[in-house]
């Protein structure tokens, strides 16, 4: 049995339900991310598991045990909060040795547990200071010091580094994903930010409208995207409407619109006939001066419409003659060269017959 | 000058003229008045006077000083309003908490009506209010007869309320109860609510959570309502006149007789005088302790 299994959760808040029907189940050790936009039900699934809310249905498991009824501070699960929640009127040390005095643990003990848990967090020294006197980056491991060291069997994080710059944030990152090594507590992260589940978890969960839209690992869930949703939330896809034409040998043909016919691999289920999109990755997508015709590609004929220079690449919006418009992507390797076409010129895009996906919904 | 000085003198300036005359000048005549003599019919002799004889005497003395420390009986009364300021600031802080927290845990939309209702009694005049409990209290009312009925029930003798030391502080409770809810709201209405999910998510149960984490937090709120409530009630006079009868005079009492019955008005500075020092050692001590539980905590 999975050390937390959620089963068939459903939470509704008068007509509007958050959370619709989800059953989880995350293992021991693992790192863990419900990823979607906001008001999809992640954090109230956080905050059942955590206790702070019920279920109107099903149940949540905590390694073997359900927790129906289970207050929070009976729960061996700790949380970390968006804000941090540090206690203002404690030092970093009284607030790292909380959980430890509330289980009613010796203080000689203590102070040796909290310098350990100091000293996991590299924050050997601020044991006297007050939350208002730390960076946001130090409050952030306060804070994870302070839930993990009773050691939970398992770690709630809600948003935890929304609150950090950019730059610290990527730190960050790695420091969470080091220290759940070592610690090997099963972590659960939720985030809106895909890139930071992209880099964090083990597993992603996508959710959308109360549901969970996909699960799986996160180079499956940005390569194999099982709906349109899901495509477009994790990170960045372009999106036209096509129609199967022909399916043969594990080969789709697919008819787009005024473009004329592309062919890509089959998606499983997909049906002559049926109606859908192509989804694409700007990455995919190869851009050059002239046509090259190679045998296992697209390519279509385009215009430069527009480009954004974002420094380590270029993204070059080409519309296509049906009027549709296609993000490609370009990595700026070379220095110095900022960008090959202007906005205006004619361009060839193409992407190979295995890029793309056929999606029905 | 520049323009940011002038601004700054602007604002600050007006406040700053209102303290200058009506607190700093009272208080240096009072300082200088404990030292001078009562006139003949009352109020203050002059500081010089010239005799017939051309004969110049200089009326400053210590006397009025030497009055209060060789007759314990101003210490007592001291030390007794003291207490019933001290016994006051404490049932206040009990009935006001819960009170503040209710009204801090309340929807939005009605705190402002709830936080109304507190000041509410603010709105008729403080005698008439001060009277109503002389009633209440009183042996005729149907309250202490209620509790004079109940208490023969179980045998006891009927108990007098009205000019106890119980009508004071009832008195004194009744009058001073908003000035401790007030600030406690503010500090307690500002209480981030996820610090107390974090606490329970980190094992405390809903007693640790309010020693832990709500009453800690609302410590500056009830030293600035305990201030509130004490100094007043250390020096006010109109409420034991009223409820206290012979029995429940306290210093402020003795103030007010030295000024307007027995014209001793330098004693009556000395008096003051002390009653100021002590008011703001009290307070001095409480912030200094205030600060320094923070430091340590």
């Amino acid at each position: 049995m999975a050390l937390l299994e959620i089963r068939d959760v459903t939470r509704r808040f008068g007509d509007f339900t958050a959370v619709d029907n989800v059953s989880l189940s995350i293992e021991a050790g693992e790192f863990f991310c419900l990823l979607g936009p906001s008001g999809c039900g992640k954090t109230t699934l956080l905050r059942m598991v955590a206790g702070f809310d019920a279920p109107n249905g099903g149940s949540i498991w905590l390694d073997g045990k359900d927790m129906t009824g289970v207050p929070p501070e009976k729960r061996n699960v700790h949380t970390v909060f968006q804000s941090y929640a540090l206690f203002p009127h404690m030092t970093v040390a009284d607030n790292v040795s909380f959980p430890l005095r509330m289980a009613g643990l010796e203080p000689a003990s203590i102070k040796t547990r909290v310098d350990e848990a100091l000293d996991d967090v590299a924050l050997t020294g601020f044991s006297s200071r007050y939350p208002n006197e730390l960076s946001g980056g130090q409050r952030q491991r306060v804070a994870v010091a302070r839930a993990l060291i009773n050691r939970p069997k398992l770690l709630l994080l809600d948003e935890p580094l929304a609150a950090l710059d950019a730059k610290l944030k990527e730190n960050v990152q790695l420091e969470l994903i080091t220290l759940q090594k070592e610690v090997g507590i099963a972590f659960v992260y939720v985030t809106h930010d895909q890139q930071e589940a992209l880099a964090l978890a083990h597993r992603i969960a996508v959710m959308n409208h109360g549901r969970v839209e996909q699960l799986d690992e996160p180079s499956r869930i940005y390569g194999f995207p099982k709906n349109r949703f899901v495509a477009d939330f994790i990170g960045t896809c372009n999106i036209l409407e096509a129609e199967v034409a022909r399916i043969d040998a594990g080969r789709m043909q697919l008819r787009i619109p005024g473009l004329g016919e592309v062919q890509t691999t089959h998606t499983e289920g997909a049906r002559a006939g049926e109606k859908g999109v192509l989804a694409l990755r700007p990455e995919q997508v190869v851009i050059s001066p002239r046509l090259e015709s190679r045998p296992d590609e697209n390519h279509f004929a385009g215009k430069v419409f527009d480009f954004l220079y974002l420094g380590d690449v270029t993204v070059y919006v080409v519309e296509l003659p049906n009027g549709s418009r296609v993000e490609a992507m370009l990595p700026n390797s070379a220095p110095g060269r900022a960008k090959f076409f202007e906005p205006g010129d004619a361009v060839e895009i193409s992407w190979r017959f295995d890029a793309g996906r056929f999606l029905t919904e | 000058m520049d323009s940011r000085r002038v601004a700054r003198w602007a604002i600050s300036g007006p406040p700053l003229l209102y303290l200058v005359l009506f607190f700093a000048i009272p208080t240096l005549i009072m300082v200088l008045a404990s030292f001078r003599l009562p006139g003949d019919f009352g109020g203050l002799a002059p500081i010089v006077e010239h005799g017939d004889d051309g004969s110049r005497t200089v009326n400053l003395t210590l006397e009025n000083y030497q009055r209060f420390f060789s007759d314990p009986l101003y210490a007592e009364l001291f030390l007794k309003s003291f207490w019933y300021a001290v016994i006051t600031t404490a049932v206040c802080l009990l009935i006001a908490y819960p009170l503040a927290m209710l009204i801090a845990r309340s929807p939005k939309r009605h705190r402002d009506l709830l936080v109304l209702l507190v000041i509410l009694p603010f709105w008729s005049n403080f005698l008439i209010r001060v009277y109503a409990w002389m009633i209440i209290l009183g042996p005729q009312s149907v309250f202490t007869g209620a509790l004079n009925a109940g208490l023969g029930l179980f045998g006891f003798e009927p108990v007098r309320l009205l000019f106890t030391p119980f009508a004071v502080v009832v008195g004194l409770v009744y009058v001073h109860l908003p000035f401790m809810v007030l600030p406690l709201y503010a500090n307690l209405e500002k209480h981030d609510p996820v610090l107390l999910d974090a606490a329970q998510d980190l094992g405390a149960n809903s007693w640790q959570r309010f020693w832990r984490v709500t009453f800690p937090v609302s410590l500056p709120g009830v030293f600035a309502g305990a201030a509130l409530v004490f100094i007043p009630a250390f020096g006010i006079f109109a409420i034991p006149d009223i409820l206290g009868g012979t029995g429940g005079i306290m210093i402020g009492n003795v103030i007010k007789q030295q000024f307007l019955d027995t014209r001793d008005w330098p004693f009556g500075s000395v008096l003051s005088m002390v009653l100021t020092i002590v008011a703001v050692g009290l307070a001095g001590f409480a912030a200094w302790y205030a600060r320094r539980a923070k430091a340590l905590a």
